[in-house]
């Protein structure tokens, strides 16, 4: 433990800095299976209803633009792989590629949301927007307006764990600028991005229920 | 000596003074004192709504309060007891408080989430006393749709969000105290030297993180379905109710071992302290703690075998719920094998605490009952099944509140309460309750269903039984208020130890210091060590 860090991070009721960022790092772990379960509970409602009425739900998945979504899975996926760049670059100590990769991890974050809601745009043009504005011409639109009401919630959840994320990552910019992550001290950094990892993950298991399904009906 | 007061040594109490240093504290005794008062308030206004239920059941028909009004008592007094009395009693008031102590922290892993914790719990709060206000709801403490998103003209909405809210300050806590029970343990403590309050707070935290963002999700597609009249669990657009049901009791039911674990946590420390002698079996009871919260997880289904679900789930769930049985009653017969021989002194928490053991065998047993689908079939939704879970949640948990927080109380105020009105005040609830609560089993058996507010007039000398028991529950619950407000200024001085027990929380002041051990404490033996801890007071004296 170096004298100048101690000071600086240690918080009071810990004994050492290992243990300060083993407590950092479970808590957000614990914290990410408890969000698992927040996710799961809509996966699991989401199933049974497909099970329920795999026509409408195939019919409504049609009704997706699987170009967007794609490409919007790629652009959080290329977020993840700057994040894990930004937190290579704290081990190593190099605060300024820290600075540049946390800046485009929120840069691409950024992208996600406009794509996200040009898409919510679109569905409300088309007149999908469950309780708002919906008709279709499937034969079953009420159970078609179930798939976009699970598609809304659950990809709107999504999306405010994306701004939660980014109001993080900003923290984590602000406290790097301020030089308060260093090579011995990177807690911020790395429970930032196990977050970040998680939100992308969730994303790919909802790319794969609402874009997936309708490609070939 | 307290020749001079700048010579007496600060603790938490006098470390700072002023509200602000209170509402800004990270300190987890600090906090845990903010719940206490928080959760007290919560608990006289839901008793507040018991007793007018009560007295309107007084007589056969409805005249002190109109049937709507009754649907809403009812249901205001299962949303407050649930979810901001006995979710948080224990665990955020008592475990809040000895956690850190009783593994030889200086706090918490995360003390300013244990203070976020507390906020966010008084705004789900504020949002349900705003439901309350605007008029109440009448759905049932249980939400079930569709009764909920569409037919109840009244606040679900508000009091959803307001449950929402408060579930993430209990998600904060239950991670709070895993991750303080995995890095902050003092030099020496092993796992199985930690007192089994802090194993059943680690069962009890598991499902708070695991269970609880289930109901988060439930509650949001109500209020969801609500604003936007989509059908999620309407059948008319397209919804299946059961759906609903198997989500809300999927959190439901384990949340009653978050409110039961924690009872049992107390107990286990209480037992062998006023027994003087190691608690029986500790293995068996630390491993029923988590067994109970794993197999918790998988006995929901019994809340629904009226509900339409298959026969094969029932029988299923039926046999799982038998299976919870067996860790639960190894805790009890542990308890009694460690009463068995030991020198047994009644003071005020013990009489709770044999009080809890009595309780909850009752309230265990007639489970099993229920667990039983023939039998259940017969005492659905009637009063056996009312008394039943209170003989849970009031004659387990909070008796067991109770003999933490007079056991504790030395260490929490400083001062000794008084004994013997105390020891009455433990008499007269668990009197009080009996007379309240073991009629309901009758009258269930006979028949009489939950939620009316009339009744036919052969159930009248019961209900005047149980309305009668209440009132004397009601004189044994404000008793303590007033006598440990009273010895928390004019109390006699309890020393660190009054109780000569083990445990790290007693090595220290009472009231602590802030950082609660002045040197951090190195653990050479297990919990309830009476042999060593006698020889350790025979070497101070």
């Amino acid at each position: 433990m170096s004298p100048e860090i101690a000071p600086l991070a240690l918080h009071e009721q810990f004994a050492n800095p290992e243990q300060q960022r083993e407590t950092a790092s479970l808590g957000m772990w614990i914290f990410i299976v408890s969000e698992m379960m927040l996710f799961g509970g809509l996966f699991v409602a989401y199933t049974v209803y497909r099970m329920y009425y795999p026509q409408a739900f195939t019919e409504g998945s049609a009704d997706m633009d699987i170009v967007l979504g794609s490409v919007n899975t790629a652009v959080l996926i290329c977020s993840s792989f700057t994040m894990a760049l930004a937190v290579h670059s704290a081990q190593m100590g190099s605060r300024k590629l820290v600075n540049i990769f946390l800046l485009a991890t929120m840069a691409i974050g950024c992208v996600f949301l406009v794509i996200k809601f040009t898409e919510y745009y679109k569905h409300y043009l088309d007149h999908k927007a469950p309780g708002v504005w919906f008709d279709s011409a499937a034969a079953n639109p009420g159970k078609v307006e179930l798939f976009f009401v699970f598609y809304f919630i659950m990809t709107m959840l999504h999306a405010l764990h994306m701004f939660v994320g980014l109001g993080l990552l900003t923290f984590t910019l602000l406290r790097n600028l301020a030089g308060k992550i260093t090579a011995e001290y990177y807690n911020t950094i790395e429970v930032t991005g196990l977050y970040w990892h998680f939100i992308d993950i969730i994303w790919v298991f909802l790319y794969a229920i609402f874009y997936i399904p309708g490609l070939h009906p | 000596m307290q020749a001079a007061t700048s010579l007496v040594p600060k603790n938490y109490l006098t470390e700072k003074q002023g509200i602000l240093s209170w509402l800004f504290t990270t300190d987890h005794k600090r906090i845990g004192i903010l719940y206490t008062g928080s959760i007290t308030a919560f608990f006289f206004l839901g008793g507040f709504f018991a007793l007018l239920m009560r007295l309107e059941l007084l007589t056969p028909e409805t005249n002190l309060v109109q049937a709507e009004t009754y649907n809403k008592l009812f249901t205001m007094h299962g949303i407050i007891m649930v979810w901001f009395f006995l979710i948080p009693s224990i665990p955020n008031t008592l475990g809040n408080f000895f956690i850190p102590m009783a593994i030889g922290a200086k706090d918490l892993a995360f003390p300013k989430l244990n203070l976020l914790s507390w906020y966010v719990f008084m705004l789900g709060a504020g949002i349900t006393i705003y439901a309350l206000c605007r008029g109440g709801v009448d759905t049932g403490w249980t939400f079930y749709t569709p009764f909920s998103t569409s037919y109840s003209t009244t606040y679900v909405v508000a009091a959803a969000i307001g449950i929402l809210v408060n579930g993430f300050s209990s998600i904060a806590t239950g991670l709070n105290f895993i991750v303080t029970i995995h890095k902050m343990r003092a030099p020496g403590l092993t796992w199985f030297r930690l007192p089994i309050f802090c194993w059943s707070m680690y069962a009890t935290s598991m499902i708070l993180v695991l269970a609880t963002p289930v109901l988060a999700i439930t509650l949001l597609m109500v209020a969801v379905e609500r604003l936007a009249q989509v059908g999620i669990f309407d059948p008319a657009l397209g919804g299946d109710p059961v759906l609903f049901q198997h989500m809300f009791w999927f959190y439901s039911h384990p949340a009653v071992y978050i409110m039961v674990l924690p009872g049992m946590a107390v107990v286990s420390e209480i037992i062998p302290a006023f027994s003087r002698k190691p608690l029986f079996g500790y293995k068996a009871v630390a491993f029923s703690s988590i067994a109970i919260a794993v197999l918790g997880f998988f006995v929901w289904g019994h809340h629904m075998f009226v509900a339409g679900t298959s026969v094969y789930s029932a029988m299923t769930f039926s046999l799982l719920s038998y299976f919870i049985a067996v860790p639960s009653a190894i805790k009890v017969f542990n308890w009694t094998a460690t009463v068995y021989g030991g020198a047994v002194s009644w003071d005020t928490p013990m009489l709770y605490a044999v009080g809890f053991i009595g309780l909850f065998t009752i309230g265990g047993m007639t489970g099993l009952f229920l667990a039983a689908l023939g039998l259940d079939v017969h005492v659905t939704d009637t009063y056996f099944v009312i008394a039943h879970f209170h003989y849970i949640m009031v004659g387990g948990t909070v008796m067991a509140y109770l003999g933490g927080v007079h056991y504790w109380w030395p260490k929490i105020s400083g001062k000794m309460y008084p004994e013997g009105i105390a020891r009455l005040s433990a008499a007269t609830v668990f009197l009080g309750f009996n007379l309240t609560f073991f009629p309901q089993f009758i009258l269930g058996y006979l028949g009489m269903p939950r939620r009316y507010a009339a009744y036919p007039p052969e159930f009248h000398m019961l209900n005047v039984l149980s309305t009668a028991g209440a009132s004397i529950l009601a004189v044994g619950y404000v008793m303590p208020l007033f006598y440990l407000l009273w010895s928390w200024k004019y109390g006699p001085a309890a020393g660190p130890n009054p109780w000569r027990a083990t445990g790290l929380e007693w090595k220290t002041e009472s009231p602590p210091p802030k950082h609660n051990f002045e040197v951090t404490p190195v653990v050479t033996y297990g919990a309830y060590d009476y042999e060593a801890l006698k020889e350790e007071l025979q070497l101070v004296s």
